[in-house]
C-alpha cells in the first residue's frame, strides 16, 4: 500500500490488555487545571519503568465539567488493577490535592470503583466532610486555599496499551514534523492518550538485551545509525524513525486514532521526507491485539 | 393504565393508619382484593371500600384524592412507585420509605420523611415537626433520599439527620438541625431558635441570616464553597425555588458547631 508516496508496510502493532481510568481536574483557570493534570500526569511515558502510562486526554469546557469550571481530562493506564489504584492516589495526592484551586472528579464510571478521595480524605485530619450529592459521594478536605473537593471514587475499565506506529523518514527534522502533525490529529480523538513526551517517542525498544538484568533495549532494526552492522529494517534513505505509541479504552478507539494519525503523516508525503510507515510488534506473541496497517487505512 | 386512585369519602373521627396502601404490596391484588384490605381506624379496623371509592389498576401510580389530615403513615416503607396524595396528609407520611416518590399537594403532619432511607418526598404545602427526623427513642433519623417542602416547616426539622437532603422553601420553626449526625438542610426562609442544637456533622445551608448564631457555634469567616456549585446542580430537576439560578450561590459565612456537643462538626452556611 502506498498513500502519498508513502509505503505502508504490511505488518500490524501488537498491543496488550491494560486497566485503565479517566479523571477530570478542574481549577479556577484552564492554566491550573492544565498545570495539575501535567503533573499528574509526568513520569508515565512507560509501564516498563514508571508503573503506569498517563496522559491528558482533552481540554473540557466549563460545561463539559461537574463544577462548571474550566477542566482537563487525564487518562491513566496500568498493567493490573492493584496498580493503578496506587498510581492514582499517589498522583491524585501529590499532583492535585497539592494543585491551587484544584478539584478533582471521576471521568468514567464503571462496577470497579477506583478509591479518589476515599483514602485522601484522611489528609483532612478528621476535619473532612463528605457529601452524598445525586449518588455520588464527595469529599471536602480542608486545605490552606480554602476547600479541596474531590470525589470519593472514579472507575476502572477494561483497556488496551501499546498501539503504536513508526514513522520512517529521510531526516530528523521531517521525522519530527510529521509526528507532531500526527499528535495534532491524534489528540481530537476521544478515549486515548500517546504517553510519551509530547506524544512522540524516539527510542523505541525491543523485547531483552545482551545484559541480563535488562528486559527491553533499543530496536537496533530501527536505528538508522546501525544500518550497517545489524538487521536493519531501513533501506538507505531513512535517517530517521520515530514512533508513536497509542493507549485506548478499545480496539475500536486505537484504530481510529492510529488512522487519523497515519493520515496526518501520509498527507505530508515523500515529499517532505516521510518514506514508510511501520509498526512495532513481537510477532505476535506478546499481545492478543492486532491492529494491521492495511486493514487501518483500507 | 390508569392510577390506582383511592378517593375518600369522609373523614372520620379517628386517625387511620393508611401504611398498607403502598406499591409493593397493592401490585399483585385487584381492586376487589385492595378494598378488603383492613385498616387501623382509632380502635377498630375498617375495610378500604368504607373509606375510600376505588378506581384504576395501576399500583405503580397511587393517587389519593380528598385527602386529610387524618391519614397517617402514607407511604410508609414504600418501595418503588409513585403516590401522589391531593389534599393534605397526616403524620409520618413517607416514614421509612425506602425509594419512590411522593407528592402531597397540601399539607403533611409530624414526622414527615421520619427515618427514610432513600426517595423523594415533595410537599407542596407546609410541613409539621420532626420532617425526617428519627422517632422519639431512636437515634438515627433519615439515612437518604430527599424531602423538599414549598411551604413552612415547624420545629426540629431533621433531628438525628444521618444522610439526605432536606429543602425548605419557607420559614422553620426553633431548634432546626438538632442533634444532626451528617446529610443537609437547606432552608430559604426564617429560621427559629436553638439552630444546630446538639449538631455533630452535617450542613444547615441558609438564605437569611439567622437573628441570633447559638453561641457554640465559632465563626470560620466568609468563603466561595467548590461543592455548593454541585449541590445546586443536583436540584435542577426540581419544581423549586432551589433549582432557580436567582436563588444559587457559592459564597456563606461558615459557623462551625455545636462546640458543646462531644464532635461538633456541624456547619452553619449562611449566604452572603
Amino acid at each position: 500500500m502506498i498513500i502519498n508516496g508513502v509505503v505502508i508496510d504490511q505488518t500490524f502493532a501488537e498491543a496488550f490488555p491494560m486497566k485503565a481510568t479517566r479523571v477530570i481536574i478542574t481549577a479556577q483557570t484552564e492554566k491550573w487545571a492544565m498545570i495539575s493534570a501535567q503533573a499528574m500526569s509526568g513520569f508515565a511515558t512507560s509501564v516498563i519503568a514508571c508503573g503506569c502510562e498517563a496522559g491528558i486526554e482533552r481540554v473540557l469546557s466549563p460545561e463539559e465539567t461537574p463544577d462548571g469550571r474550566p477542566g482537563v481530562s487525564v487518562m491513566i493506564f496500568a498493567m493490573g488493577g492493584k496498580g493503578l489504584a496506587k498510581q492514582l492516589e499517589t498522583r491524585a495526592g501529590q499532583c492535585v490535592l497539592t494543585s491551587p484551586t484544584s478539584a478533582l472528579f471521576a471521568g468514567i464510571h464503571s462496577d470497579k470503583p477506583l478509591p479518589l478521595g476515599k483514602n485522601l480524605r484522611y489528609f483532612g485530619d478528621g476535619f473532612q466532610i463528605a457529601k452524598l450529592i445525586q449518588g455520588r459521594r464527595y469529599w471536602r478536605i480542608p486545605v490552606m486555599d480554602g476547600e479541596f473537593l474531590t470525589e470519593a471514587t472514579t472507575g476502572q475499565v477494561d483497556a488496551i496499551g501499546g498501539g503504536n506506529f513508526l514513522v520512517l523518514a529521510e531526516s530528523q527534522p521531517q521525522a519530527l514534523a510529521a509526528c507532531e502533525a500526527a499528535i495534532a490529529a491524534m489528540q481530537q480523538i476521544p478515549n486515548v492518550i500517546m504517553p510519551f513526551p509530547g506524544g512522540v517517542v524516539r527510542s523505541g525498544s525491543k523485547v531483552g538485551s545482551k545484559y541480563k538484568t535488562l528486559n527491553a533495549s533499543t530496536n537496533d532494526a530501527f536505528c538508522p545509525t546501525l544500518k550497517g552492522i545489524t538487521r536493519t529494517e531501513l533501506s538507505n534513505e531513512i535517517e530517521s524513525v520515530m514512533e508513536i505509541v497509542i493507549d485506548g479504552l478499545t480496539k475500536s478507539d486505537i484504530n481510529q486514532a492510529m488512522r487519523v494519525g497515519i493520515q496526518a503523516v501520509c498527507e505530508l508525503g515523500a515529499d517532505q521526507g516521510i518514506k514508510r510507515i511501520s509498526a512495532g510488534n513481537y510477532g505476535g506473541k506478546l499481545g492478543p491485539f492486532h491492529f494491521h496497517l492495511h486493514e487501518i487505512l483500507a | 393504565m390508569n392510577p390506582l386512585t383511592f378517593t375518600s369519602k369522609y373523614i372520620p373521627q379517628q386517625r387511620v393508619d393508611l401504611s398498607p396502601l403502598v406499591y409493593q404490596q397493592l401490585k399483585n391484588l385487584t381492586l376487589a382484593d385492595i378494598a378488603e384490605i383492613k385498616l387501623q381506624n382509632g380502635k377498630a379496623l375498617i375495610p378500604v371500600s368504607e373509606l375510600f371509592e376505588l378506581s384504576g389498576e395501576d399500583a405503580q401510580h397511587i393517587v389519593i384524592h380528598s385527602s386529610h389530615d387524618k391519614l397517617d403513615f402514607i407511604g410508609k416503607n414504600l418501595i418503588g412507585g409513585k403516590m401522589t396524595i391531593n389534599g393534605d396528609a397526616g403524620a409520618y407520611c413517607g416514614l421509612g420509605m425506602k425509594s419512590g416518590e411522593i407528592i402531597v399537594n397540601g399539607n403533611v403532619g409530624i414526622f414527615a420523611a421520619a427515618e427514610m432511607k432513600q426517595g423523594l418526598l415533595i410537599v407542596n404545602g407546609n410541613a409539621g415537626d420532626f420532617v425526617g427526623a428519627a422517632l422519639i427513642g431512636n437515634v438515627i433519623g433519615m439515612k437518604g433520599g430527599m424531602v423538599l417542602i414549598r411551604g413552612n416547616a415547624g420545629e426540629r426539622i431533621g433531628d438525628h439527620l444521618r444522610r439526605g437532603m432536606i429543602l425548605i422553601e419557607g420559614n422553620v420553626g426553633d431548634y432546626c438541625g438538632s442533634r444532626m449526625t451528617a446529610g443537609t438542610i437547606a432552608v430559604m426562609g426564617k429560621t427559629g431558635r436553638y439552630l444546630g442544637y446538639g449538631m455533630r456533622r452535617g450542613t444547615l445551608l441558609l438564605w437569611q441570616k439567622p437573628l441570633t448564631i447559638p453561641a457554640t457555634f465559632n465563626d470560620c469567616g466568609s468563603h466561595s464553597l467548590a461543592f455548593l456549585p454541585l449541590l445546586f446542580k443536583s436540584f435542577q430537576s426540581l419544581n423549586s425555588l432551589f433549582a432557580d439560578s436567582n436563588y444559587q450561590f457559592n459564597r456563606v459565612q461558615r459557623y462551625v458547631g455545636d462546640l458543646a456537643e462531644n464532635i461538633g462538626r456541624g456547619e452553619l452556611l449562611i449566604k452572603l
